[in-house]
């Protein structure tokens, strides 16, 4: 593994491999060693083409955990706004000598041209690609339900997972389908008919539009965020209908499972797909998706960094 | 392959570390056992196991991974990590005694001081292993040795315990590819 571009990339094993290691360095990290020298003298550099609060953090912080030296670096503010190419930026960091590109870019497949046209020789992580993938979002997913509902097993067969809303727009939603498919875990997306994107029909999973009859049925449910900037269309008539049929609120937070959780991957909004109570209610475990994902991406910066250099970038 | 520590005296090296260890520290109190995962984890907790039956109380006894602090780390394709697990009375003021199967280059062992200087200070740290096979690369020596074997480079030793292998011995065979 020399970059994390599609959970495609992953086999299960590599996968648990991954949730594995962030347990470990979950358990480090809350006890006595906050830092790691593993990373010492290795550059990462976080390239981020579009807004990103959590994600952007989170891999700061997990590299910062591990004693990599951190650029960041965001559209605003750097001649990407002025216009420069993928590759004219690639190349300047390759001249920096960064071991590790975090990419996040609206348009999907960036990752893919990062790391596949021998623009530079360090390791690419997608971190979000327009409505593509965000293959360590899902990881941290993965990891989260794993440690609520897993007991103690390596993988997730067996549990039902819901994923609602805007399926179209996501690549959380994408990246967590693959996943969770290959965990074993069974997925139902619920979302209104002009929500599903093209082909979701060949998709490893079950597909409902009434949220209130698979509630009981799950163990899982992890809302998604409205899309709203990139919705250039009307997908449903009002934000007050989309609630009332596919958002989560107390009624139907009663409705699930005792051990049920609920997930969000942020930002939210808060009344539109998930109301304030169920959002903070104490079956919700958003917050700690957060934390985890610090876990989750130490994890995969120390499998893809911490080992010796993989042959096949350019010299 | 050649068997130079059959199963009886696997246990009679661990009673006598056991024994050594109490007579240095003047008891079990302020002693912490780490075992360096996988082996070494599992003799510290055979050594716990024998310190309590001389002492009959409870001495503290954990494991640390050395994986992330290792000097090689850029060599080899990264590990899997194993567990940590320090005692609930944790270093800081204790005789914490690193265990582990076998003493080679030291660098684990180099390892293990640098991840246990980042949980706390101990008042002291020693060293208990089953085999010490020599050729250190570092300024490192063990305090509690089950056995020396003087060994040449080539040749590879391996420690085998029932927990892991299903079987108590130490083998040594002519290696070559190490």
């Amino acid at each position: 593994m020399k970059h994390l571009l599609s959970i495609n990339d992953l086999s299960r094993d590599e996968a648990i491999l991954i949730l594995d290691t962030a347990a470990e360095l979950a358990r480090i990290s809350d006890g006595p060693m906050k830092k790691l020298p593993t990373l010492r003298g290795r550059t990462i550099v976080n390239l981020f083409a579009e807004d990103s609060t959590r994600t952007r953090i989170s891999f700061e912080a997990a590299a910062k955990r591990l004693s990599a030296d951190v650029i960041n670096f965001s559209a605003k503010g750097s001649s990407l706004s002025k216009g420069e190419s993928l590759k004219d930026t690639a190349q300047t960091l390759q001249a920096m000598g960064a071991d590790a590109v975090v990419i996040r870019h609206p348009a999907s497949g960036a990752p893919f041209r990062l790391a596949d046209n021998q623009w530079m020789s360090g390791a690419v992580i997608n971190a979000g690609d327009g409505t593509h993938e965000h293959p360590s979002q899902a990881l941290l997913d993965a990891y989260t339900i794993r440690k609520h509902l897993g007991k103690g097993a390596k993988d997730l067969s067996g549990l039902r997972v819901a994923i609602v809303g805007d399926i179209l727009h996501s690549r959380v939603a994408r990246s967590n389908v693959l996943l969770l498919a290959k965990l074993g875990a069974h997925v139902t997306l619920v979302a209104p008919p002009t929500l599903l994107p093209f082909g979701v029909d060949s998709w490893p999973v079950t597909i409902s539009y009434d949220l209130d009859s698979v509630l009981p049925q799950v163990d899982v449910i992890m809302m998604l965020r409205i899309q709203q900037e990139r919705m250039h269309e009307i997908f449903f008539p009002n934000a007050r209908e989309y609630s009332r049929y596919f958002g989560l609120n107390r009624d139907r937070v009663k409705a699930l499972n005792s051990n049920a959780i609920i997930m969000h991957p942020g930002p939210m909004n808060r009344g539109l797909e998930i109301t304030a109570d169920a959002a903070d209610s104490a079956r919700s475990v958003i917050v700690e998706q957060v934390s985890n994902g610090v876990s989750v991406r130490m994890a995969i910066l120390y499998l893809l960094l911490g080992g010796a250099p993989i042959e096949g970038g350019i010299n | 392959m050649k068997t130079v520590l059959p199963a009886p005296d696997i246990s009679r090296a661990i009673v006598r570390i056991a024994h050594e260890i109490l007579e240095r520290y003047d008891g079990a109190e302020s002693i912490t056992l780490l075992g360096i995962p996988t082996r070494g984890a599992h003799l510290a907790t055979r050594i716990a196991a024998a310190i309590n039956k001389i002492e009959g109380g409870q001495v503290a006894v954990g494991t640390l991974d050395t994986t992330m602090h290792r000097d090689d780390l850029r060599t080899r394709s990264p590990k899997a990590l194993l567990p940590t697990l320090i005692p609930a009375a944790g270093v800081e003021g204790r005789h914490v005694v690193l265990v582990d199967d076998v003493l080679f280059s030291g660098r684990t062992i180099r390892a293990a001081l640098d991840a246990l200087g980042e949980i706390g200070r101990p008042t002291s740290v020693s060293l208990a292993v089953l085999v010490d096979r020599g050729h250190r690369e570092l300024p490192i020596k063990a305090d509690f040795v089950g056995k020396n074997i003087p060994t040449s480079r080539s040749e590879v030793i391996k420690v085998n315990l029932v927990e892991v292998d299903g079987v108590d011995e130490v083998t040594i065979a002519e290696g070559g590819v190490k």
